[in-house]
């Protein structure tokens, strides 16, 4: 059987599953373990086979149903990128059902979970299996739709069908960019066939057309600033194993859909597409990092991080682009490798903190980090793993969000050798954006973990959290253990990435696995390597030692004293460092002119025993300047429009005639 | 002779575009009603002439369904409503005589330059024929808007309606079938507005479809 006959199998059985969830949801609410644990084999069976398929090099297996368009029929393809890819989504949802196994118990409503989460999976995985611009629209489509219905799983809170709605009609307007940038690829013969697209190479103001309507289109779903409005409220609205599906997973799909159209159907790219595309993945990171950093909640603060991690790839990619474009094989294939190795890094680390404040939400019943605190004591285990995710999202060595991020900076460095003086500019400002918003992320990480599992309890309910059940706790550290074995490991993933990376750009890196004592080398010796298990064992040599040290050299005297106090000698949890007490530098430092942040603080007079207040006011100004007033617009023009339904008889028929003539008039005038 | 065929066909559909302009000034309904009838009478003739000339029998069919029809029953039978309305000896203001001629006459420029662009590959005739018969149309068309009369407009309809035929049987072979449904959904339509004229009447005391805008609360 060829792996793509495998892998549509296993997707055929798991659209099969969805009515048989309806069934069994309905009849047996405890029913959620079978279904979770159907999709957790199937999902790793098909990982396992695309993992083994990538490995082997083998050629593209493909197949075609006579389904969809009567005169195309619906083709579908497994290559090295569909490859790597599958093995992402398809780890990232055995990974999201494992937990869910778990997590599942505390699922109010499974009759609208169930039925829609392995048609979520499915959708993901025939999107990446396409191979004809309807069935890739169809199943984009399909997952949009599904998505969707997962986000409104919970539709009784007013947020959350906010969420649904801004997603709903961002999906649409995704889709439909995408639906015009197949057509212009596909020419006026309709050849919406991808093995025809690939045949013929576009003009070049087509193929600028095309690169703004993949970025339209999938960039919406990706997240890329200023169209990342609906990510962070559509994200946490859904559960949380389906939030670490959409975060982790789905966004990799849009990232999918760039490369497989950028790369593979519109021809060579030019190196100001690349240009293009590098400096909004830089705006991207540093937005979304920003924007991280003045959240509070911890499933939107990780959602905004999907942002940041999403404008990391988009800077891999359009290096790629540049490099590429330049004939600098070596230094495009170290930045293609470099965005696939942080897309398959990124999903790990993002499904793995997604369980973990899934873990905390069922704990806590609370969301927001300023009611959470000292968790580290009532969840010991989770706290661990959260950690551990939270070290490898900083991009922390020996974690794996360090590898590629370093190897994105490597590629960074290689810029002086373009020969594009825009470029030249264009890429260290990119680089200086990259560096800032991976300290940010650190800084970020510190807040998340520090107020949420650090300290004393702000809530009754954070004081009375339990650990969470086995499959979770199992699954999280599995994932952390993840992390860290490819960030000590790094060139099991990147020899794997390397025949997708060779059949885009027609050349890879260097095998990584003969160089000895695991040392990764990605240009040469001289200029740079990283070697993460000798910085994992230069780690632990010295903490043992120290500690070693201060046993044996320190006193055994024992002196008992008052805690310091931080100044505040009330000892209620609330007078704790916070979350907002946290951003608050930051947000002075960048929030005048990003976010247009003001505080006010107001002081009783004294004598008056009213409380002081303190409020921030913070604008999102891609929200109140592109989105308001397109609405207002819309609003407007509808408005406007509406006259048109209450004309004469004459008045539409003097409309229809201008109409007609002004049609003839375009025809006499332009052929 | 072999261009004796198409010289008489150019003549004949090029005076049925100039009946339609002629159409476009008239502002008593019985002299309308008589152009129209004169228009109708002259598709006929145009049409019988393509049926000898492509030698295709079942065009004099077409063409007798219009002299019958279109040029001998809904003339009369308009004249009878107009005289039963009383409305025969109204003068209908007509928006602008001559700016509707100028308009009129740049239709039927546009007309030709979009056909004989558009058909390069066609025989002469053809191309003739569907320029012809879109300048009949657009004429049609522009005199339903500048009318504010019902019968105005309805006439205005039925001599579009004889351009689509024009345009029909000049392209060879518009089946029998397909021409007999047309000609009779016209007839319809045109025993549904004829019957609505009354109903408008009755209620209104006018046909002037401005009176109807004031009823709806439109205009004060």
């Amino acid at each position: 059987m060829t792996p793509v006959d495998f892998s549509l199998l296993c997707n055929a059985a798991l659209l099969l599953l969805a009515p048989v969830a309806v069934a069994i949801a309905a009849a047996r609410p405890a029913a959620w373990r079978a279904i979770y644990l159907v999709s957790l084999v199937l999902t790793f069976t098909m990982a396992g086979s695309s993992i083994a398929f990538a490995l082997s090099g083998a050629p593209a297996s493909s197949e075609i149903f006579p389904l969809g368009i009567p005169w195309i029929g619906a083709h579908f393809r497994e290559d090295m990128l569909s490859a790597v890819f599958l093995a992402v989504v398809n780890l990232g949802a055995a990974g999201a059902s494992f937990y869910a196994i778990g997590y599942g118990k505390h699922e109010a409503a499974p009759g609208r979970v169930l039925p829609f989460y392995p048609l979520f999976i499915a959708a993901m995985n025939l999107v990446i299996l396409s191979d004809d611009a309807f069935s890739f629209l169809l199943s984009w489509e399909f997952m949009s739709l599904t998505s969707w219905a997962l986000v409104m799983a919970h539709h009784r809170s007013e947020t959350n069908r906010h969420a649904g709605y801004v997603y709903i009609v961002m999906a649409s307007f995704g889709t439909l960019a995408l639906l015009l940038a197949f057509g212009l690829l596909a020419g006026p013969e309709g050849n919406y066939a991808f093995e025809t697209m690939r045949g013929t190479a576009p003009a070049a103001a087509i193929g600028w057309l095309v690169l703004l309507l993949v970025l339209l289109g999938a960039g919406s779903k990706a997240g890329i600033v200023p169209l990342h409005v609906w990510l962070p409220l559509a994200h946490p609205a859904a559960p949380s194993h389906v939030s670490a599906l959409m975060s982790g997973v789905m966004t990799k799909v849009a990232i999918y859909a760039v490369i497989r159209i950028i790369f593979d159907l519109a021809g060579a790219p030019e190196w100001w597409h690349g240009m293009v595309v590098l400096v909004l993945g830089g705006i991207t990171a540093a937005i979304g990092v920003l924007h991280a950093l003045m959240e509070h909640d911890l499933k939107r603060l990780l959602a905004y991080h999907t942002i940041e991690n999403i404008g990391i790839i988009f800077i891999g990619l359009g290096l790629a682009m540049a490099f590429q474009a330049n004939g600098m094989g070596a230094a495009a294939a170290l930045s293609l490798t470099a965005a696939l190795f942080h897309v398959f890094n990124h999903s790990l680390f993002k499904s793995l903190l997604f369980f973990g404040s899934g873990a905390v939400l069922n704990a806590t019943g609370e969301r927001d980090m300023e009611h959470l605190g000292g968790l580290i004591h009532r969840m010991p285990q989770t706290a661990f793993a959260f950690l551990i995710g939270c070290a490898a999202i900083s991009a922390l060595p020996p974690l794996n969000g360090f590898v590629s991020e370093w190897m994105t900076f490597q590629a960074i460095l290689l810029s002086p050798s373009l020969p594009q003086w825009g470029l030249r500019l264009a890429v260290p400002a990119t680089g200086a954006l990259l560096a800032l918003s991976a300290a940010l992320a650190a800084a970020c990480f510190v807040k998340a973990f520090g107020v949420s599992f650090l300290g004393r309890a702000r809530s009754p309910a954070a004081a009375r959290a339990n650990e969470t059940d086995i499959w979770s706790r199992t699954a999280m550290l599995i994932w952390a253990g993840l992390c860290l074995l490819f960030g000590l490991f790094p060139a099991l993933a990147i020899d794997a990435l390397g025949p997708a990376v060779q059949s885009l750009l027609n050349s890879r890196l260097p095998a990584q696995a003969e160089i000895p004592w695991f040392l990764l080398v990605p240009i040469a010796g001289s200029r740079s390597s990283y070697d993460g298990l000798l910085v994992f064992m230069f780690i632990t040599a010295s903490v043992l030692l120290s500690v070693a040290v201060i046993h044996l050299l320190a006193s055994r005297a024992v002196r008992r004293g008052p805690i310091w106090d931080c100044g505040f000698p009330n000892p209620t949890p609330l007078a704790q460092y916070s979350a907002g007490s946290f951003a608050q530098p930051i947000r002075r430092v960048f929030g005048t002119l990003v976010f247009r942040a003001r505080e006010k603080v107001a002081m009783p007079p004294p004598g008056d025993m009213a409380p002081a207040h303190f409020d921030v006011d913070i604008h999102d100004l891609a929200w109140e300047k592109i989105y308001v007033p397109v609405a207002a617009g819309i609003e407007f023009t509808a408005g406007r429009l509406n006259g048109l339904q209450f004309l004469t008889i004459r008045r539409y028929l003097t409309l229809v005639f201008l109409a007609l003539v002004a049609l003839l008039l375009v025809l006499a005038i332009w052929t | 002779m072999p261009d004796l065929g198409f010289d008489i066909a150019h003549m004949l559909a090029g005076s049925l575009v100039l009946v339609s302009l002629m159409m476009l000034y008239q502002d008593r309904l019985p002299a309308l009603i008589n152009v129209f009838a004169v228009h109708a009478m002259l598709l006929a003739g145009s049409v019988a002439w393509q049926a000898y000339v492509q030698d295709e029998p079942q065009l004099y069919i077409t063409s007798a369904i219009a002299l019958g029809f279109k040029g001998v029953m809904i003339p009369m039978a308009l004249r009878r409503i107009i005289f039963r309305l009383g409305i025969h000896r109204e003068i209908e203001p007509v928006v602008s005589t001559g700016l509707t001629m100028l308009a009129g006459m740049a239709l039927v420029a546009l007309a030709m330059v979009v056909m004989l662009r558009a058909t390069p590959e066609a025989t002469p005739l053809a191309r003739e024929d569907l320029a012809f018969a879109l300048s009949v149309l657009l004429l049609g068309l522009l005199m339903m808007v500048s009318r504010r009369n019902a019968v105005g407009q309805v006439v205005g309809f039925m001599s579009l309606e004889n351009g689509l035929i024009l345009a029909a049987t000049g392209a060879r072979g518009m089946p029998l079938v397909v021409e007999i449904s047309v000609a009779f959904s016209i007839l319809i339509a045109f025993i549904v507005i004829g019957i609505f004229l009354f109903r408008i009447r009755e209620r209104f005391d006018t046909v002037d479809v401005q009176v109807l805008d004031q009823f709806r609360g439109e205009r004060p």
